[in-house]
Formats: C-alpha cells, structure tokens, sequence
C-alpha cells in the first residue's frame, strides 16, 4: 500500500504551494509552518516547486470535474494520512519499526561471521540430494486425496461441525481419551506411523499390540527419550540415567536391541549426557518400529477389529428453526487438570 | 592494525562474491530436477466447488488492535494479544472470556498456547518472551507467577512452544531465533543467518521433530535444524518481507505470506518454491497464513481487510471472505480443522468454519465495502488511498516493482 511509499518532502511542497495558490493563503496552521519550514529547507529550487503546482493546477483544470474532485480527495486524504495535523492519532501506527537494527549501528549484513555462514550453508546446500519435481508434486495430490475427506472444511464431519449446529458432541466423540475412537480416526492410523503415535488412543492400541510380540519396550524406549528431548533442562541427567539403566544396560529390565555401532556411540556420549545424546539410538528403535512391527499391526487382527468396532456418527443435521438455539455447553479448561496429566510430552489432552 | 583492516575488507569482499557465485550455482542445480509445474500436475484433480464460509463467531473484548492468536489443543480454546498489551484466554466456543492478563508492554505480538493447555507465552516490544501458567484461583494473580524466559535485543516477534510444555521456540527483530528452556531461561541454542528481523516461525510437524522455518524481513525463508542450530535449507524469491510460515500437513513443504501481495509454496524435497498465490488485483501484503487440514486449501489475511482462500493445487483462488473492518493480522485454522479462526486491527477475531455448500449471503456487508476496478474510492476515515480507480490519465502500478509517484502527480513533472 501507500506504506511502500515514503511520502517526499518535495511531493509534499508541491501540494502545499497548490493549496496556497488556490485558496490565497487559506492554508491550516500546521500546514502553514510546514510550509514555511520547506521553503527554508528547499529554497535553492522553490522556483521548480511554483511551477510544478502550476503546471498540475492547469492540467486538473483539463480533465473532467468528477475525476478533478475525486483526484482532489484522493490527495487530500492522502496527505491527511502521511502527514497527520498535531494531535490526530497516526492511522499509518504500524508498530515497531522493522529493519530498525540495522540502522546506525554495525549492519548485520556486514560483517565476516555473516558472510561466512552464509557461504557454509550455500556449500551445503550445493551438496543436498534433491528429488524430482514431479514426484513431490504427485505426493501433493495423493496427500489431498487420502485427507480430504478428514478435512471437516472439505467434507464436513458427523455428526455436525461443533461451529456451525452449536452441538460439541463431535468433540466429545473425538477426545483425546474417547473409548471409542471413530472409525475415520482408525482410518487414520494407517495414514502413517507419525500419526500413530500422535494420537493416545492409536498409540495405546499399538502398545497392546506390542505386548503381544514381546516388544513392548521398544515403544517405551521411544516414549522416554521423547520425554528427554522434550523436558525440561534440569532433568536431563537423572532421565539420562533412568533410560540408561532401565534399557541399555547390560542386563537392563527392558533392554532395547540396538545395532553394535549405535549402541558404542551411544555409550560414549553417555559420559556427558544431554537432552540429544539419546537421539541415534531412538531413532534406530522408531524405524525398527517403523519398517517392522507398524505394518504387522495393520495387517492384524486387532486392527481389523478396531476398524469394525470404529463408530461412524449419523448425521446431525442443523436445526430447522433457529431461533431453539442449543445451548452451548462450556468445557473443563486443561489448566483445571491434575498437574500429572499435564505432563505428556507429546499430544495434548486437553478434554473437550 | 592497518593491515588487519584491509586483510578483513577482502574477505568481506571476496566472501560476498563467493557467496553471490554460489547462490547462482544453486539456482542452476535446483532447475535441473524441476520437470513440471504444480497446477501442470493438479489438472487431473477435480476443480473444487463453491466454498461459502461464515462467520460464525465474532470475540469482541480488546480494546486495540488484535495482532496475534493461538489455538489451545482442545480445538476451542484460544489465547489473542493485542497492541494494549491485554492478553486473552476466550472459550471461543461459548465466545466467554476465562482469563486476562495485561503485560507491562505495548503491541504484543507474539502469543502461543502451551500443548497442555496449561499455560501461554507471549511477549513483543518488551523484547521478551513470558510464561504464565493458567490459574481459576481466585486469589492468585496470573501477573504473579510470571516467568520471563526468552530475552532478545529487539522485539519479539513470534514465539511457539515445541512438543512440550518445557521449551519455547522464538522469533525476533534481533534477526535471531532462539530456543529456550522454560524452567531456568536458559538459552539452549541460537540461529543465525537472517540478515534482518525475523518475523515468524512454524515448527515441523515431522517424525525426528527437528527442524523449523522462519521467514524475515530479508526476504529468505530459512529451515534450521534445532539440535545444531544451523541453516538446513534457505528460499529466497520473494520480492518483500515475509510476514508468515506454515508447514503443509505432511512436513514436505510450507507456505509463506508476504508484503509483496504473494503467498508461495515452498517443497523441500524438491529444494524450490513450486507454486505462487497471486492476483493482479492483489496489491496488499498478506499477514498470516494457514492450510485446511488436507492441506488443499490455503487460508491467507491480508492487509485491505481480506481473506482469500487458495486452491493449493490448481493455484487458483476459491473464495474471498469480507467481514473485518481493518487489516487481518493473524490467520490460524483449529487443531482439528473444523474452523479457522481470524485476528484483526479492528479489535476482533473472527471464527469461521465451512457452513453448507451453498450461496448464502454474508452477514453485514455494503456493496461499497468490497473493492473492485470501478468502486469509487471510499474515504470515511480509512487510509485506503490511492487505490483503483479508473479515472482517465492515471496510471497504478503493480507495488512490487519500483513504485510510481502517487498517481495524482502530473506526468508533466520529470
């Protein structure tokens, strides 16, 4: 908008002497001391300035009255903006100034360090394995297709978009905790092992599933060094060392089985734990997971009995006569919880 | 000491030269692998329907400007700051209000909810980021138990936590991100590399859960990687500041708004922006932006009062909802998708979700409100010079160029 535009001084010169011409003077106060205040500042070419608003007075004077007024308004309004009377509160206040930083003080852009990083991650970036455009753009397709119709925008949702029927009962169908999931939330599932996880009622059923194969501890292993990474600072080294003894010590309670070359890396970067010193040996555990046990579950029978049992809502549809409005129920905050439930590192469990 | 001057002036130089050399061979290795345009491959998939979308709740409460919101992850709470400093926790389902809080700053920019919903963070021109934890007791004041944990030398931006309630990601016009610990406030790493403020972030939703992009004043959108800090991949296309990110569903790729009246997809695979969001009738910057669950829609606020949604396949716009009063400032849909709610400069947010697919007329709206190549230009009081008009002898030109004078200037002037 006009924002991009930094309204000159000289613009601004030509306008006023536009205004004294035609008025003989009727300018406002403030307009007459910035007036004044130009004249001293440019007065080596006030002479271009009287001419310039001459030659514009005349050229209005060529066009047609409707577009001379609205150009005259259009000006008006414009100067009204940028250069507001005193004590007119700015409609311009664009909050804090952006790129104020850099001004006076050293240029960020300026300096060895930037320059130097700059070219580091260019090199980097030079060396990256990139994929076909058309095999990301085809993912695109297949991501829209496979979602669309779990997009309560694109497909709505049963039984009744909360926003729209004032009815929450989608909601609490859908629950973090929800003893029976829906079956486009088992559906779900099988989108990907991320969004597995991601949900506490999958996630649940995929321990079940575990326990069943005796890997249960995988899952666990993962949990913790979620709980790692994501806590807080303090708690890093006793956590270290809960994980440590309860699965990777030799002849731990729930040992994991990592590859010999993880574990060595691992036990090294032992000695000075951190949130991260865990990271290899989790990731090895979640593809272990990934690639193994996630496509068994799916092809199991407890699967295909959650699919069956899955409830698909009937439609609630929106109530004839609005004026019967719903009342709407109000929900327990999450800041009302028992502080233990509040301690998940990932996924809420906010109620509905 | 002179020498050591001029030693440094070369690698300045000779770094900048190097670095400009490398970015052109980077642009070469990025076209080699880019055989189709997205909406070349989207012609297959069915155009989408009439999208109508209402309002279907309007929060009124702040006093100023609202420039910030976030979702609570129970799909209704929400937490809004705004320029007054007030901080808001609304049930946005029952429109009630549940907490407030008013920081000791102006022109909060940044809030975000805490994943369990116990807490938020917020922060903006006191150049820190706080956390209050969420208290019904009557007796306790939520200023009270505040913790300040990020402090940057220049505002703050954005701000997000990350999985947990323990760490908070931030944004700020220090041109840094930082990632912080919330118990001690303790720094537990930086990013640099943007050349200017940065303006927003977004975390991805990925399964290693590492990395996030950021967008700035200096026109790149960076991806970093968390543990190391560093620069993992970096765009820079667009023509302005980029005042917001968002991730595609599926982590492959994110969005950015910009001032320069465009949205743009970005795919990190592929290493490239894939696809613009742009109309000649466009001319403002967009603020926020964010998908539809499916990731087949593309919610975007702009500065003249807007919201267009984009069909982020066929790259072409479905619908164009009015309703504010003022420049849209934050855009973000509910964790489930069944809404996405809108923050404005004219004190309110506004929840909309997809009504019926039908026409229906939007609540409260005068024809001479919408803009248009004919409408005359409305002057009660808003700053909206300037724009579109017909009349003979004057030319607009697209703002992301270099910017005629203001058209009412004589064309006689040199």
């Amino acid at each position: 908008m006009s924002t991009l535009w930094p309204a000159a001084e000289l613009d601004y010169a030509i306008y006023l002497a536009k205004k004294n011409i035609r008025k003989r003077g009727g300018l406002f106060d403030h307009e007459k001391e910035h007036y004044d205040q130009l004249h001293r500042k440019i007065s080596h070419t006030w002479d271009l300035v009287v001419m310039q608003a001459r030659e514009q007075l005349w050229a209005a004077k060529q066009r047609r009255k409707g577009d001379r007024l609205v150009i005259a308004c259009q000006e008006q309004t414009y100067w009204l903006v940028n250069r507001p009377p005193p004590g007119v509160p700015s409609v311009l206040e664009q909050g804090p100034e952006r790129n104020s930083c850099t001004a006076g003080r050293v240029q960020m852009t300026k300096t060895v360090d930037f320059y130097r990083r700059e070219v580091e991650c260019l090199r980097k970036a030079l060396g990256r394995a990139r994929v076909k455009s058309s095999v990301c753009l085809e993912a695109y397709l297949k991501f829209s297709s496979q979602r669309g119709p779990h997009d309560p925008i694109m497909s709505g949702c049963l039984p009744s978009n909360p926003w729209v029927t004032d009815n929450d009962t989608y909601w609490a169908m859908n629950a973090p905790s929800a003893a029976v999931p829906t079956r486009l939330r088992v559906e779900q599932w099988a989108f990907s092992f991320r969004e597995l996880l991601e949900d506490p009622v999958g996630r649940a059923h995929f321990m079940d599933f575990l326990r069943k194969e005796f890997s249960a501890e995988n899952l666990s292993f993962w949990e913790a060094c979620e709980e790692l990474r994501h806590g807080g600072q303090a708690q890093v080294p006793a956590l270290v060392d809960a994980v440590y003894q309860q699965f990777l010590a030799p002849g731990a309670a729930r040992w994991v089985n990592i590859d010999s070359r993880t574990m060595e890396r691992t036990l090294v970067g032992l000695g000075r734990p951190h949130r991260h010193v865990l990271d290899d040996a989790q990731l090895h555990i979640y593809m272990l997971m990934k690639k193994d046990s996630y496509p068994r579950f799916l092809k199991s029978d407890l699967y295909k009995d959650l699919l069956a049992e899955a409830v698909v809502p009937p439609e609630t549809k929106r109530r004839v006569f609005p004026f019967m409005r719903k009342p709407r129920h109000s929900s327990p905050s999450p800041a009302l919880l028992p502080a233990s439930a509040s301690r998940e590192p990932s996924g809420g469990d906010g109620e509905a | 000491m002179a020498t050591d001057g001029l030693h440094e002036n070369e690698t300045l130089a000779s770094l900048k030269s190097e670095a400009e050399s490398l970015k052109g061979k980077l642009e070469e290795e990025r076209a080699k692998l880019h055989d189709v345009e997205l909406h070349q491959v989207a012609e297959r998939v069915e155009a989408l329907g009439q999208f109508v979308m209402k309002t279907r709740r309007t929060l009124k409460g702040h006093g100023n400007k609202v420039l910030c919101m976030d979702w609570c992850k129970d799909k209704r709470r929400i937490v809004s700051s705004s320029q007054d400093g007030k901080v808001i926790v609304w049930d946005s389902f029952t429109t009630n209000k549940e907490h407030a809080v008013t920081m000791p700053c102006t022109w909060v920019m940044a809030c975000a909810y805490a994943p369990s919903g116990c807490a938020i963070a917020c922060g903006g021109l006191d150049n820190k980021c706080s956390v209050y934890p969420l208290t019904f007791d009557k007796n306790e004041n939520m200023a009270a138990k505040k913790k300040s944990v990020a402090m940057h030398t220049n505002y703050l931006s954005a701000c997000s936590f990350t999985n947990s309630d323990m760490q908070i990601l931030t944004a700020s016009g220090d041109g840094t991100c930082a990632l912080w610990d919330v118990e001690s406030g303790q720094l537990l790493q930086s990013f640099h590399g943007h050349g200017a403020d940065v303006l927003c972030l977004d975390l991805a939703p990925s399964e290693t859960g590492n990395t996030f992009v950021s967008g700035g004043c200096d026109k790149k959108a960076m991806v970093w990687d968390m543990r190391s800090g560093q620069c993992v991949q970096a765009f820079e296309t667009h023509e302005s500041d980029i005042n917001s990110v968002r991730y595609y569903p599926s982590g492959d790729a994110f969005a950015s708004g910009s001032d320069d009246a465009t949205c743009r997809l970005y795919d990190l695979r592929a290493d490239r922006e894939v696809a613009i969001y742009s109309k000649e009738s466009i001319i403002f910057g967009a603020s926020s932006v964010d998908f539809s669950l499916s990731g087949r829609l593309l919610f975007a606020g702009y500065n003249d009062y807007t919201i267009n949604v984009w069909d982020v396949l066929k790259g072409s716009r479905v619908s164009i909802l009015f309703g504010h009063e003022n420049r849209v400032s934050t855009l973000r849909v509910s964790p489930d998708g069944t809404a996405f709610c809108s923050g404005s400069w004219d004190h309110t947010l506004r929840a909309q979700p997809q009504a019926l697919l039908l026409e229906v007329a939007l609540p409260g709206l005068e024809p001479s409100d919408r803009p248009g190549p004919s409408a005359p230009v409305n002057l009660r009081g808003r700053a909206r010079t300037t724009c579109k008009t017909t009349c003979s002898g004057i030319k607009m030109g697209p703002v992301s160029q270099k910017l005629p004078k203001p058209a009412f200037q004589s064309t006689l002037f040199k």
